[in-house]
């Protein structure tokens, strides 16, 4: 532990010297956001680009890798720090722009376009301070992504890394280390919300031995990917709550389940447990101690129900990926029918600072049953795009004005769906409920994983629901007959909806079905499927209304409810239309005004494109 | 033990720790529906997955419905297992299965005998709100067992057979979500697998998914053919259970009566399987005890134990698995192959009849003999020794279908020399059957003495694993017997361990032996009705004038005239078989 301290402080003052040194030149610091998402979009260039630049120019100066930055709407992003001075964010970085930033603002101190505001408080600032509050963002989970280049331990364990491991082995017993995890209220951030504290003490009391840690990375909501930048930007924060869940639980063996369509994740924590062994971090008598742990990882295929504990377990194992009855819970028979303890890995990244920072601190965050902060992934029609962490409790309206910027190209805002695939779309009315586990149920969504999709009037609410309806219906392992089926007749029937065959008896069906769903199915996946359907039946019953008795789309999204209209007062009759039309639906004589005919037309939108005269509308 | 007070639809019940709430609900005389729960208790067959969700019931206190077969009794629960949600729900479940499902009750094979079909009519389900696709899937034809798997509800009842009891591990869900199914793996035809067609999958399926080859056509049309001599035999089994398909009680002995119908049906010769098992005994027992002697005089060579052979999905199972052990099996046939074998050869001579012009049916408890009767070494130029290996529920079909009343028929006796059988092998139809039987002959022919306890009561009963050692004059013989291929796999990786102390194994394919087989009448997950039909075999045992298979006289009179003497020349030739290593016969198709 001593050493460990040691190496934290030569690390730090490293790290300072890296910062804060005198002479000019070596002071410039560069980082390049290299999470999958940067480097999709040019991140390694940049890095390769600058880096030689930097040696042609003759500039000394140090060029790392580091993990999400959080403006996913803005990658490349790369953080800049100049003597004395605070360090700068660029977006949208090509290598013009990179060339533009060293010429200009590392040679010369001159602005370039692009910075991006800070608009988070870190893990270290006062929490009570004005600024922080105004920043609306709180990084615990998040506190080493984009700080820290996550292929080197020593940046980890420079920012207190494995120093809540240390503490734990050589001054709390487990009982404590899950008294402190109890006391801090933290929640199971995979989207059950069961308090983590609990499930460990249960795990510790299981009798049966060895016992397992697993880590859930199966993340598999479409467009959610906190767990992947924790990964990519931060794995030693994973390893090492694992281990301390090892220590609590009385484990010897932890088992990370990701997704094998996460290959950077899957590199960067090969390597972070690699760097651990090395140091004794992770095996045996780890800190001089009796204490033995080590991981190992499993890939699954990317069956989204295997996020489900107990089907993530059976998948584990070698067998089909589905869940089984609950209980008996994985606590108490789990892999190998042996106590297992299944965590998030979000939940993991929050366990070090209660350690080191102490359960008050942490549940002095967040609302009063649900603590510390949330990881979202922040997407659709909104202007800032991204990875955010906001306390709990934070209101729907700060999270997509404040943080969010608002709604794209100035739209109205309609509805945000959280929860992933099986949340539900919440509406105007909620936007000033504070985000938490049981403000997000009470009001027809859930919390999930930590997706969060905004929607304008541009989204049709009823192909919302038929496209997570979609997803459900694929994703379903097919055991119980309610999931199975039912959520294929919930689909069946929103597509009738959708191509304008609905009846007002549909909508009745859509509702009773999609309860009885809810009621009946064998697991989460199944019990929470209709949530898309019946939460924006509930909010947005006229939408359906609409599709339904007056055949029409409000959005223009459902492409059969839609008409092309050829008004007569202002068709002269020029036959461009007709000419354009592929499949020879138009008809009229020259000079006279022409007729679509609606059994033909495919809705293409070529004749309205082609009319000088402003003729053609649609309904 | 722990004792839990539960109130179920108002009446308080007290019942063991771990007890489900369906079966506290079945011990308060409350009936909740099941549909992929399924029970054979006795035989630690139990399938509990929790998916069909028609048994759900309200628990006080849960946020939703939860299912009565998988759910553990709590102290103070209280349940409701009719309240308008859980009707309304579970209703709708069924409606959404039946939806998913063809609506070709009137020309499927489990009409009548459909557990999808009698839940319909109990929930009385008239309409179905939610119509739309139906999954589809290619339908699969092998020489024992169909596939129509559009009708699978995924109740997954096969595949616990196929895995967890049998081992065999040809059956498993495959797809996702709606297309979720039970199939071989990449869905490949069964004659493809390592399935070894023991029916089990059949016996336990609740709708028409899984069923067997029918051949009673072919049969009505040989009977038909005046150029034809129609012979019949019939295994021990079918007599403890034809009968429950003309509604008698479980374990009511049909012996008379199905000899009546199978005369009236037209075969010309109606014989017994029975008369070919103690044949088997006469082959096999000599086998037994020529090893057991080779031993005894320290030739090393000599393999043991030996393993019965009279069961067919057993012989392909351990073809599959234990290629390396092949000439440990008794090389004997099974009865119904030294059947036809005795009459496509001695009794097509006696009676001067070519074999082409003879048809052999056979009325079996099983489905794998539908199978071993088309193995090519069971053949003579393309001809086989077995034409048609009819299941017991075929037979009762037939019958049916001939306007015969079962019920009010006159017994009657088989025909001879070929239906003269011994109590000895009555027995063959259960568990324990053919080893007693075995032992009862190789007792006295190896101790030179009369038995006087012609009942091993020692080598009885329904346990999966069964062990007894036999004192052979003080010799000790240690005799295994398991049921449930699971089960004899266990033994048989003891004897690849070299840990076996059993001087011989017998091995039944299914529960109970052949009164469980894939063919009998379907038992809907009552264990007592295998039970009552053991106890009819070891009745009708008790009952008969000779009770070992060497005392036959027919048995011996055909040794005499014909085969000379067991193991002989002419018996090796028509009443022993080889087998083939099957591990390169699995195909995965393109």
């Amino acid at each position: 532990m001593d050493d460990l301290k040691k190496l934290r402080n030569t690390l730090l003052e490293k790290m300072k010297f890296r910062e804060n040194n005198q002479n000019a030149q070596v002071q410039v610091q560069v980082k390049v956001a290299m999470a999958t998402c940067g480097i999709a979009s040019g991140a390694k260039e940049v890095m390769d680009f600058m880096a030689e630049e930097f040696d042609k120019r003759n500039i000394e100066a140090v060029v790392t890798q580091t993990g999400c930055m959080g403006y996913c709407y803005a990658e490349p992003t790369i953080e800049v720090k100049l003597p004395n001075n605070e360090p700068v964010i660029f977006g949208w970085v090509d290598l013009k722009k990179a060339d533009r930033i060293i010429e200009k603002y590392i040679r010369n101190n001159e602005l370039v376009e692009g910075i991006i505001p800070l608009n988070f408080a870190s893990i270290d600032d006062n929490l009570n301070d004005e600024t922080t509050e105004r920043k609306k963002q709180i990084r615990i989970a998040l506190r080493n992504c984009g700080v820290i280049n996550p292929e080197n331990i020593d940046d980890y364990i420079g920012r207190d890394g494995y120093q809540a491991l240390g503490r734990c082995l050589t001054e709390l017993s487990p009982d404590v280390v899950i008294d402190q995890v109890k006391k801090s209220g933290l929640r199971g951030r995979g989207g059950g919300g069961f308090p983590t504290g609990l499930k460990w003490e249960i795990t510790r009391k299981s009798v049966a031995k060895p016992k397992y840690v697993v880590c859930n990375a199966d993340e598999g909501d479409p467009g959610a990917f906190m767990d992947r930048s924790i990964l990519e930007g931060d794995p030693h924060s994973v390893i090492e709550a694992m281990a301390i869940a090892g220590y609590a639980i009385g484990a010897e063996f932890g088992v990370v389940y990701i997704r094998a369509e996460y290959p950077l994740a899957i590199e960067r924590l090969k390597i972070a447990i690699g760097q651990a062994r090395v140091l004794g971090l992770l095996g045996r008598n780890i800190f001089g101690t009796d204490f033995c742990f080590d991981i190992e990882l499993r890939y699954g295929a990317g069956a989204f129900v295997c996020g489900e504990e107990t089907a993530l377990i059976h998948s584990m194992e070698g067998n089909r990926g589905e869940p089984t009855v609950k209980p008996p819970f994985p606590s108490v028979s789990g892999y190998l029918g042996l106590p297992t303890n299944v965590n998030n890995v979000e939940t993991f990244a929050n366990i070090p600072p209660i350690i080191t920072k102490g359960a008050e601190w942490f549940a002095s965050i967040g609302s009063e049953k649900s603590k510390g902060t949330k990881v979202f992934a922040l997407a659709g029609q909104i202007n800032n795009v991204g990875l955010i962490e906001v306390p709990m409790g934070t209101t729907l309206r700060d999270v997509i004005y404040e943080i969010g910027g608002g709604i794209r190209d100035s739209r109205e805002f309609k509805a945000v769906q959280t929860g992933g695939p099986s949340g539900g779309c919440l509406t105007k009315k909620h936007l000033d409920t504070p985000i938490d586990y049981d403000n997000l149920i009470a009001s027809g969504s859930m919390m999930g994983s930590g997706g969060m999709i905004v929607m304008d009037e541009a989204d049709c609410m009823v192909a919302i629901a038929k496209f997570y309806l979609e997803f459900t219906v694929e994703e379903s392992c097919g055991k119980c007959s309610p999931c199975r089926i039912g959520n294929k007749r919930l689909f069946e029937i929103l597509e009738k909806i959708t191509k304008g065959n609905g009846t007002l008896e549909d909508l009745e069906h859509l509702r009773t079905l999609g309860n009885v769903i809810k009621d009946t199915s064998l697991c989460g996946l199944g019990q929470t499927s209709p949530n898309p359907v019946l939460s924006t039946l509930d909010n947005f019953f006229e939408e359906y209304y609409e599709h339904v008795v007056d055949k029409k789309c409000r959005a223009g999204v459902c492409k059969s409810l839609m008409k092309y209209i050829i008004q007569e007062d202002n068709c002269v009759g020029c036959m461009a239309c007709a000419r354009n039309c592929p499949v020879n639906a138009i008809t009229g004589e020259k000079k006279l005004p022409h007729l679509i005919n609606q059994h033909i037309c495919i809705k293409c939108g070529a004749c309205m494109e082609k009319c000088k005269f402003n003729a053609i509308y649609t309904n | 033990m722990e004792s839990i007070k539960i109130t179920i639809d108002k009446k308080i019940i007290e019942v063991p720790k771990g007890t489900t709430v369906l079966h506290a609900a079945r011990q308060l005389g409350i009936e909740i529906p099941t549909l992929c729960y399924f029970n054979l208790g006795d035989m630690n067959i139990e399938n509990k997955p929790g998916g069909c969700r028609v048994c759900v019931v309200e628990v006080e206190g849960r946020r939703n419905l939860a299912p009565a077969c998988v759910t553990e009794c709590t102290e103070g629960m209280l349940v409701n297992t009719h309240s308008i949600r859980v009707l309304n729900s579970r209703r709708t479940v069924l409606e959404l299965i039946l939806s998913d499902h063809p609506y070709d009750c009137l020309v499927c094979a489990k009409s009548g005998n459909c557990e999808l079909q009698s839940l319909a009519q109990k929930l009385g389900i008239r309409e179905i709100h939610y119509e739309g696709e139906k999954s589809t899937y290619r339908k699969d034809t092998s020489p024992a067992i169909i596939r129509d798997i559009d009708k699978c509800i995924m109740c997954r009842r096969c595949e616990m057979m196929c895995n967890d009891f049998q081992t065999v591990g040809v059956l498993s869900a495959i797809n996702r979500g709606f297309q979720a199914v039970v199939a071989p793996a990449f869905e490949m035809n069964l004659d493809h697998s390592t399935c070894t067609y023991c029916g089990q999958c059949v016996s336990v399926c609740p709708t028409g998914a899984l069923t067997e080859v029918d051949h009673t056509r072919k049969v009505v049309n040989a009977l038909a053919d005046p150029t034809k001599t129609v012979i019949v035999q019939t295994a021990p089994a079918v007599r403890a259970a034809l009968g429950e398909e003309f509604g008698l009680e479980p374990g009511t002995l049909v012996t008379g009566k199905m000899a009546a119908a199978l005369r009236q049906l037209g075969f010309d010769f109606v014989f017994d399987t029975d008369f070919a098992a103690d044949l088997t005994i006469m082959e096999e027992g000599t086998e037994l005890l020529d090893r057991l002697t080779r031993h005894l005089n320290g030739d090393t060579s000599v393999k043991l134990p030996i393993l019965t052979s009279c069961c067919p999905g057993w012989v392909k199972f351990f073809e599959h698995n234990w290629p390396d052990m092949l000439d440990i099996p008794s090389t004997a046939k099974s009865p119904q192959q030294m059947f036809g074998a005795i009459a496509k050869n001695y009794f097509a001579d006696k009676i001067k009849v070519d074999r082409k012009d003879m048809v052999v049916v056979s009325i079996m408890p099983c489905l794998a003999k539908k199978y071993e009767c088309t193995r090519p070494e069971f053949a003579v130029d393309g001809n086989p020794d077995v034409d048609y290996a009819l299941s017991t529920r075929e037979l009762a079909h037939l019958i049916k279908q001939a306007n015969i009343d079962f019920l009010s028929l006159p017994d009657e006796d088989f025909d001879n020399p070929l239906g003269e059988s011994t109590g000895a092998s009555v027995i063959f139809g259960t568990t324990g059957g053919v080893i007693e039987a075995a032992t009862r002959t190789a007792y006295e022919v190896f101790t030179g003495k009369k038995l006087e306890k012609i009942s091993f009561e020692e080598l009885r009963g329904l346990e999966n694993i069964r062990h007894a050692t036999i004192d052979f004059n003080g010799l000790p013989i240690n005799i295994g017997i398991a049921h449930g291929l699971g089960y004899a796999r266990k033994l048989l990786e003891d004897i690849k361990a070299g840990k076996s102390e059993f001087h011989a194994i017998e091995i039944m394919a299914c529960p109970g032996g052949c009164i469980g087989g894939g063919g009998q009448p379907y038992n809907h997950g009552n264990s007592d009705v295998i039970k009552a039909r053991q106890t009819a075999l070891y009745k009708e045992d008790i009952e008969k004038p000779i009770r070992k298979s060497h005392e036959n006289p027919f048995v011996q009179k055909l040794y005499e005239e014909y085969l000379g003497k067991p193991m002989g020349e002419i018996s090796h030739h028509l009443l022993h078989t080889h087998y083939f290593d099957r591990t390169n016969e699995v195909i995965i198709d393109e």
